[in-house]
């Protein structure tokens, strides 16, 4: 089998399409290439979706741990020590038996042009239930970063924004807000990497992968399994994450260019 | 482990309980506690060690030493540790069955990778196929504290390499000017005021660390999440102690154990922190 016939069987395994069966023997190099590629796509799922999502909630977890109001204050910090205290792995496993406990019942939501059935089954799927937790993981280490940030927010420059008669609204949106993600963001790359990374613990922790539809590392440990030679897989999935780490700081580089352009 | 346990099924209440917590599998459960607690004693050492080592390479005047320290504390940014976990240890004792495999047998014809098979004679199986169990366990778990020393002698690497360029370069000048040797600067001068700016990064270190123990359970170590697991499974009416899935609330307990440890780590490192600053000449030094 030729590898671009590998490609077309196997690039999209991952999501379900292509070749059901996995190679079992005579596994080639391609294969092993092909299908951890075909995992990495969960892997920037998770990352994309949990960043994406925690990045606006940790902004308000932040500014609620800063707040002077005890009820708002008091449940951020709580939230905050509960997930950085306790490894992400626990977290994993403590979530998705809360998830499998809850009843088995489904909702039909009709929005005017469209019906979605929504059912907590989904819940105990990783694309589901495992994005929830990877959102929170990241919401509270975020949040901390931000905090410390927000406390670095030099005064001055909220009380220039009152000299000129800001409101507190406009305050915290125009000012404070701007300067902390400036002032995080060296932080806020880190937290994101770390982030990436656990998204291979997914479906080690306790999702189970449902019709072998994993991620790389799934693959990459699957291979090792099968061809009892670790020396191969594991190396090519350091590499895919590498590359893709390097993407991120790009990224992020390009961000932090962004939000300091009107600083020489 | 109570007389009046000898039939479980009479039992309710508080007597079930006290039964059900004292059974040989609870003891078992509450022994891998020390477990997580071995780990992380035996791993400090390694760590700090590796630390050292790569951030001394880093610093070396030889090019290729440096481009290896780099190499070294530069591959945790980009893999994940779960990768490392999963293939250090595999990695070592095929490794260590290979060489063994050359040196006893040097023999044999055939090539040590057959297919899918890794074949080595059975002299140079490691541990021997004749040895008791706790040697196969020993032997599991100092390959796990190996993978966990090589990630996070790195981390430690990072944070000391950056350590021990904050010291402010006047004093290793002074030093110099007093005519004080490399060696002596370094030792006198260069790392004991490095740990000032070294602690932030290393009680960080150390509760990743922590956190990272889970993770001895994907390594076949029977640590509190195997425990947890076996015992909070399900029990049917065959069972001595018979209940439902219970999983739920094992794995609290751990999470309660857990919150317990970085809280009383971060007290430690406040103090710490505190202690080792006094006199410094930074912000949390001027008091």
């Amino acid at each position: 089998m030729s590898c671009a016939q590998t490609f077309t069987d196997y690039a999209f395994r991952a999501l379900g399409y292509g070749e059901r069966a996995l190679p079992k023997a005579d596994i080639t190099l391609c294969e092993q290439i092909v299908l951890i590629g075909s995992g990495l796509i969960w892997n920037v799922y998770f990352a994309v979706v949990a960043l994406g999502f925690g990045f606006f909630f940790a902004s308000l977890v932040a500014f609620g741990r800063a707040s002077d109001r005890k009820w708002l204050a008091l449940p951020a910090a709580t939230f905050i020590f509960l997930v950085r205290g306790s490894p992400l792995f626990i977290q994993f496993f403590i979530v998705y038996e809360t998830f499998v406990l809850l009843p088995k019942v489904g909702w039909d939501i009709n929005l005017g042009f469209i019906e979605i059935g929504i059912e907590t089954r989904w819940l105990t799927r990783a694309w589901l239930g495992a994005a929830i937790v990877l959102f929170l993981n990241t919401s509270a280490y975020t949040a901390q970063i931000f905090y410390g940030a927000l406390k670095s927010v030099p005064r001055g420059d909220i009380e220039a924004a009152r000299a000129i008669g800001m409101n507190t609204i406009q305050i915290n949106r125009r000012i404070i807000w701007p300067t902390m993600l400036r002032l995080a963001w060296p932080s806020y790359t880190n937290e994101a990497i770390f982030l990436f990374h656990a998204t291979a613990l997914v479906f080690f922790s306790s999702f189970p992968a449902w019709q072998q539809r994993g991620d790389s590392l799934y693959y990459a440990s699957y291979f090792a399994d099968k061809t009892f030679n670790p020396f191969v897989p594991y190396p090519i999935i350091a590499g895919f994450f590498i590359l893709f780490t390097i993407l991120l700081i790009l990224l992020f580089g390009w961000a932090n260019k962004r939000l300091n352009r009107h600083l020489s | 482990m109570f007389n009046h346990c000898a039939d479980p099924s009479l039992l309710d209440g508080l007597s079930w309980w006290s039964c059900y917590l004292t059974t040989g599998k609870h003891i078992n459960f509450y022994q891998s506690f020390l477990v997580v607690f071995a780990l992380l004693l035996l791993t400090v050492p390694i760590i700090l060690a590796f630390g050292f080592a790569g951030a001394l390479a880093r610093r070396s005047r030889l090019l290729p030493v440096r481009w290896f320290g780099l190499g070294y504390t530069s591959m945790v940014r980009g893999i994940p540790d779960i990768i490392f976990f999963l293939f250090v240890p595999i990695a070592m004792d095929q490794g260590i069955e290979y060489l063994r495999h050359q040196w006893k047998c040097s023999d044999w014809l055939e090539p040590v990778r057959q297919g899918n098979d890794f074949v080595v004679c059975t002299a140079a199986k490691m541990p021997l196929g004749i040895s008791p169990q706790w040697v196969h366990e020993t032997y599991g778990f100092l390959l796990a504290t190996l993978a966990f020393a090589i990630v996070f002698g790195a981390f430690a690497a990072n944070t000391l390499h950056g350590a021990l360029g904050a010291v402010p370069k006047a004093q290793l000048e002074t030093a110099a000017a007093f005519g004080m040797s490399r060696g002596q600067i370094f030792r006198r001068i260069h790392l004991p005021q490095m740990w000032a700016y070294a602690l932030p990064g290393l009680s960080n270190l150390w509760m990743i660390l922590i956190k990272a123990t889970p993770l001895l359970f994907l390594l076949g170590v029977e640590d509190i999440v195997y425990w947890a697991r076996e015992l909070g499974g399900t029990k049917t009416a065959r069972f001595a102690y018979p209940h439902p899935d219970w999983r739920l609330g094992y794995f609290l307990v751990l999470l309660v154990f857990y919150l317990g440890l970085t809280w009383v780590s971060e007290k430690f490192f406040n103090n710490l922190t505190r202690r080792v600053s006094k006199g410094q000449t930074t912000i949390g030094g001027t008091v």
